[in-house]
């Protein structure tokens, strides 16, 4: 029974005199070899040269702070619950007064966890989070000695305020125009002139 | 007995049943949602109107319909009386009008609220209401204010249901909290934060259907979904001055190894199935104190079954109702 058309006959047809003395053969090969000493070559001498890198890759994450520094992440555990991995951890804490312009919200991350092993750079934390808290970067992990230091903790996430980071490409044209309109407390930062409280009295 | 017929489906309920208790009978499929009325609780309902229905039949002798909806909490059935629910397009265009009401003044943060999870008023929004919001003005804002040594008052977040009032009138003595105020300027309060000191009053937090009062010792530890819900009972015997005993039925909200917070048991529809005192609730937080009995039952579609396992067969069943629905098999036949 013939399955397909791509059945061929194997030939034993006895060889030419070319083909027998093999310098023909030896000389097409060695002219495929010469020829890529002409051409450009495909290797780039990482870490000095890096390859372009799409502004969408998913790489390491970062907590981003606003604009005043505060961090954004209010621990309400949506990306925990959205990672399919389950690498993501945190526990947290209630901001007390006077720690206003180091958390956004009255609760914060505590404790922040990600297991870079667990990971696998899907990005659905980043689209599951509602403050703009997590996202992924265009950075790599780095290769470490033992299995809990991939255990990325607050210190190796928390963006710092010296060295911040351009999420902007990574956010839709729809986020980008709802964090100009004016009014909505997603889009205000913290001003320490207008305490919660002051709305009390009616 | 008064034969009523809710979403075309009939049914006998006994005199001076209101159209809401008689579609809790039939289902949750009928049945309408609720933020203030609560079954367990006398004389609560009326105040938020997210029960609204249609009446498109008044009754047997009358058969003219009802002008306007009506709270389906408060209305008694009549015998022949045809109700709509959701077959009314009005009546959802209608709730979905009542939960931007209810939003007015109610914060979107329910990242940083501690009831998100098992919200009423979250589920009432995601099944009924608007996607975004209209409203641009300023929302009332609140310090929150310690009730006692376990209960916190957040105003901000109260939808003036009246529930916990009630409960405090109702299970404990000496009511010290209430409504002061009226309208947009309504809010709970104790007058000068006095507090409510007795042996029921955690159960004012079980009835909130938002997070307006709040467990202290649970406060921020953990979302719900991340904890485990377990059913479990100890020996109890502290009387309310109402004269109710305190069951010991509860539920323990583990993380791991430790419980995190014990609340009472909620029936399918969030309402507390019997009042749990303080004891119970607060100062028993290690698992040598209960008797478990297992794992709560969770609705597959809450977000606390989510990462855990134990509704496997509930879904079973569900898959099988699905096949036979499209004539698979016979769900009867299967052992």
């Amino acid at each position: 029974m013939q399955l397909t058309n791509r059945r061929k006959e194997v030939s034993h047809k006895e060889q030419s005199i070319a083909e027998k003395i093999y310098l023909p053969a030896i000389l097409k090969g060695m002219a495929i070899t010469a020829s890529h000493l002409f051409k450009k070559s495909p290797t780039i001498n990482y870490p000095e040269e890096t390859r372009p890198i799409a502004p969408v890759y998913r790489g390491q994450h970062v907590l981003k702070r606003d604009d005043n520094g505060a961090e954004r992440c209010t621990a309400c555990g949506m990306c925990a619950v959205a990672c399919p991995a389950e690498a993501i951890t945190m526990e947290s804490a209630e901001r007390k007064k006077g720690e206003e312009a180091l958390y956004r919200e009255e609760k914060y991350a505590a404790v922040y966890e990600i297991n870079m092993l667990r990971c696998i750079f899907c990005g659905l934390c980043e689209e599951a989070c509602p403050k703009e808290a997590i996202f992924l970067t265009d950075r790599l992990v780095d290769t470490e000695f033992e299995r809990g230091d991939f255990i990325y903790g607050k210190d190796k996430l928390v963006e710092k305020m010296t060295e911040r980071i351009d999420v902007s490409k990574r956010q839709t044209p729809e986020v980008l125009e709802f964090k100009k309109k004016p009014g909505l407390k997603h889009n205000e930062l913290f001003d320490s002139s207008k305490q919660l409280g002051k709305g009390k009295k009616h | 007995m008064p034969k009523v017929t809710i979403d075309g489906i009939e049914i006998e309920v006994p005199k001076g049943t209101t159209i809401l208790q008689a579609a809790r009978m039939i289902g949750p499929e009928v049945a309408p949602p609720t933020m203030c009325y609560y079954s367990k609780l006398k004389t609560s309902g009326g105040y938020c109107r997210t029960c609204i229905v249609k009446v498109t039949k008044g009754s047997a002798q009358n058969p003219n319909p009802m002008p306007k909806p009506v709270a389906s909490c408060r209305t008694e059935v009549m015998d022949g009386m045809e109700v709509q629910n959701v077959t009314s397009p009005e009546i959802l265009e209608a709730r979905k009008g009542v939960v931007e009401f209810l939003l007015i003044n109610h914060p979107l943060d329910c990242p940083v609220c501690d009831q998100a999870g098992e919200c009423s008023l979250q589920d009432l929004g995601y099944e009924h209401g608007a996607a975004k919001t209209r409203y641009e003005f300023k929302r009332r804002e609140f310090e929150r204010i310690d009730i006692g040594k376990y209960v916190q008052l957040h105003m901000t977040r109260c939808i003036l249901c009246y529930r916990c009032v009630k409960t405090a009138e109702q299970i404990t003595d000496n009511r010290v909290h209430g409504v002061i105020h009226r309208g947009d300027a309504g809010e709970i309060s104790t007058y000068i934060e006095k507090a409510i000191d007795n042996e029921f009053s955690g159960n004012v937090i079980d009835v909130c259907p938002v997070g307006a009062l709040t467990d202290k010792t649970f406060r921020f530890k953990q979302r719900v979904w991340f904890t485990k819900p377990v059913e479990a009972h100890r020996k109890c015997t502290t009387k309310s001055a109402t004269g109710q005993t305190c069951s010991g039925k509860v539920r323990l909200w583990y993380k791991g190894e430790d419980i995190l917070r014990v609340t009472a048991r909620k029936d399918q529809w969030g309402e507390v199935e019997e009042f749990i005192c303080n004891d119970c609730r607060f100062e028993h937080k290690k698992t040598s104190d209960w008797t478990i009995e297992g794992p709560s039952p969770v609705n597959r579609h809450s977000v606390i079954s989510q990462n855990h396992y134990n509704h496997l067969n509930e879904l079973k069943v569900e898959v099988m109702k699905h096949q036979k629905a499209l004539g698979f098999i016979n769900i009867n036949k299967r052992p």
